[in-house]
């Protein structure tokens, strides 16, 4: 199984990042094609016989999500550039070192679906990719790209590049819009059409879009080739922690399997050390154990890996690989402060639940755990998640994800915090250390 | 709160204009404007509230909540320097832990803290983006990946 580069086919193209270098590789081809169809909708016909699903992690159909929201209109695409889940890296390294990719995506995604104004939500921390973005729209427009009646087309575009100020919550859509309006971005309960101010709106993740000026370019046959038959093209996986070669690796979906990437692409882990955990989807998916890791990279493959009573996640392709020398309390403790921090805080379950959850997982590590502590740790965590839908306790997902990882280092590693109880001290010899690996995949 | 009037640099209200065209609401600019705020000046200040409330059309209120509710923006004037390390699963498996320990052995300082000449501000993150790379440190704005010791040498040489 080779690596098969869309995405990252021109990444080491030098100043790809400049409108040049992104045209002599074939930049802005596709989206004059588009263009010179004059008509949308057969741009949208084409991605959606391309199969094309959402990278974002939640692998739905595009085109399909898209066309019911065309009878009312759609005045604005917003395009979430918010990544910030642990373990996901792909869309900042896109952004920095591929800017005019997504921006030619986003021009082909407002043509298809006639929207004349965009904001990229981009998260504070990367603020250099912002930069790289704001300039490339600026590039694109100084060639005719953006801007009104563009290449005498008719259509016209604007794309405005918009800092969000830290949070993992935006990557919600409803809080996002919220946070673009000036508010804080707290959840809404999705009570019809997503709006931003006042005028229906689109929220797309940014990873999704660079996809489009190859599907164009290269027809949905071509992008139907790759990948498998309900999730055709590649998945970019970004694989972190103790690994040899981490970074990025671009594959077909269901081109491989997980223990493939990580031992074959990503060289296992360090020398002298054992498997011991992975997390396969960025931190909201439940840990797989050594022996789980024979399942395809494709997210329908993923119903039962890391589920127990409830689904596996495939997610947005974040892996983290843990050795031998991880703790797996300690881990759900970094968890849960990352939960308790993000949290909006809106509704109680998830709000004080992740707090309660990290006050006991910190007594837990400390050796300080009651027996009963493991059952309460399950408890809490049934209560932000229930499993049937109608007693959902929370606006949005982001309490449930940590219930849902929790729940799953409990029923792989339940013994270890066990230990922890038992004996009062945690039984792991950890390593603080900084690590250096061998070589780390696309970097720049 | 109509009618005061809070002196603002011309540079900042410059770019305030600018940014407000972008948005067929005012507070759409909110964010973006806080934060420019925020870089010149290191923070957002009572004042910058009063005027950014002013200029928008809304409530003092509804800016400072604003304010509080986002990681990124911050009451207070932090060090010359904001060292914010990244504590996050995939930089802390690869040893954020030492990154901290090292920085407030050497700024003698524990996070949360600005060194006494006021130079550094050591604050812990969450995931800055750079799991591929880690561990990870932002120094003013600028991620950094692939953290040793030395690198964290030179870092703070650079900054002296």
């Amino acid at each position: 199984m080779p690596e098969c580069r869309l995405l990252l086919r021109d990444i080491d193209v030098p100043d790809i990042e400049r409108i040049d270098a992104y045209i002599a590789c074939g930049g802005y081809r596709a989206f004059e094609k588009a263009l010179a169809t004059g008509e949308p909708e057969r741009v949208l016909a084409e991605v959606r016989e391309a199969g094309l699903q959402n990278r974002g992690g939640e692998w739905y159909p595009l085109a399909e999500r898209w066309v019911p929201h065309l009878a009312e209109g759609v005045h604005y695409l917003c395009v979430d550039a918010s990544e910030g889940e642990p373990g996901i890296f792909r869309d900042r390294k896109l952004i920095e070192r591929h800017p005019h990719q997504i921006v030619e995506g986003i021009t082909i995604a407002a043509y298809a679906l006639g929207v004349r104004v965009v904001y990229v939500y981009i998260r504070e921390e990367m603020r250099r990719g912002q930069v790289l973005l704001e300039r490339a729209v600026a590039e694109a427009g100084g060639r005719g790209f953006l801007g009104g009646n563009i290449l005498g087309s008719g259509f016209a575009l604007d794309i405005y590049v918009h800092s969000g100020a830290g949070g993992y919550i935006p990557r919600e859509p409803t809080a996002l819009l919220r946070s673009l309006e000036g508010y804080r971005a707290e959840p809404r309960k999705g009570a019809g059409g997503l709006t931003l101010f006042g005028r229906p709106a689109l929220v797309e993740n940014v990873g999704t879009l660079a996809y489009l000026p190859h599907i164009v370019d290269r027809g949905a046959a071509w992008f139907r080739r790759m990948g498998s038959e309900k999730y055709p093209g590649t998945g970019v996986f970004c694989v972190s922690g103790h690994v040899r070669r981490p970074g990025l690796y671009e594959l077909e979906v269901g081109g491989g399997t997980l223990r493939e990437l990580i031992q074959e692409f990503a060289g296992g882990v360090r020398a002298g050390h054992e498997l011991k955990g992975v997390i396969p989807g960025g931190i909201s998916s439940p840990v797989l154990r050594p022996e789980e890791l024979d399942v395809r990279l494709d997210p329908e493959e993923w119903a039962v890996p890391g589920g127990g009573d409830f689904p596996g996640a495939f997610g947005g392709g974040g892996i983290i690989v843990m050795d031998d020398t991880t703790c797996m309390v300690d881990t759900a403790l970094n968890l849960a402060k990352f939960y308790a921090r993000e949290s909006c805080g809106q509704c109680p379950a998830c709000g004080a639940g992740t707090h309660w959850l990290q006050k006991v997982l910190e007594r837990v590590e400390k050796g300080e755990g009651r027996r009963e502590d493991l059952e309460l740790l399950r408890s809490v965590a049934g209560q932000i998640a229930p499993l049937l839908e109608p007693s959902r306790t929370t606006l949005c997902s982001l309490g449930e994800e940590f219930a849902w990882s929790l729940l799953g280092l409990l029923r792989s590693f339940g013994e270890e915090f066990e230990r922890h109880v038992i004996e009062g001290r945690c039984p792991i010899e950890k390593d603080r250390r900084i690590k250096v690996p061998e070589t780390i995949s696309v970097r720049f | 709160m109509k009618g005061f009037r809070v002196e603002m640099p011309a540079s900042i209200r410059e770019e305030c204009k600018r940014l407000l065209i972008r948005y067929p609401r005012p507070e759409g600019a909110l964010l973006p404007i806080l934060q420019l705020i925020q870089r010149e000046q290191g923070e957002v200040a009572d004042e910058s509230i009063l005027y950014v409330a002013d200029l928008l059309g809304v409530a003092p209120a509804r800016v400072s909540g604003v304010v509080s509710f986002y990681p990124g923006l911050r009451r207070q004037l932090a060090g010359a320097h904001l060292i914010s390390v990244c504590r996050s699963l995939p930089c802390c498996l690869m040893g954020s832990g030492e990154v901290v320990d090292y920085l407030r052995e050497k700024l003698g300082i524990d996070v949360g803290e600005t060194t006494g000449d006021g130079r550094f501000t050591l604050v812990e993150v969450e995931c800055l983006g750079g799991c591929g790379a880690a561990p990870t440190v932002m120094v003013d704005g600028e991620l950094h990946e692939s953290l040793t010791c030395a690198r964290i040498d030179q870092l703070l040489e650079r900054l002296s």
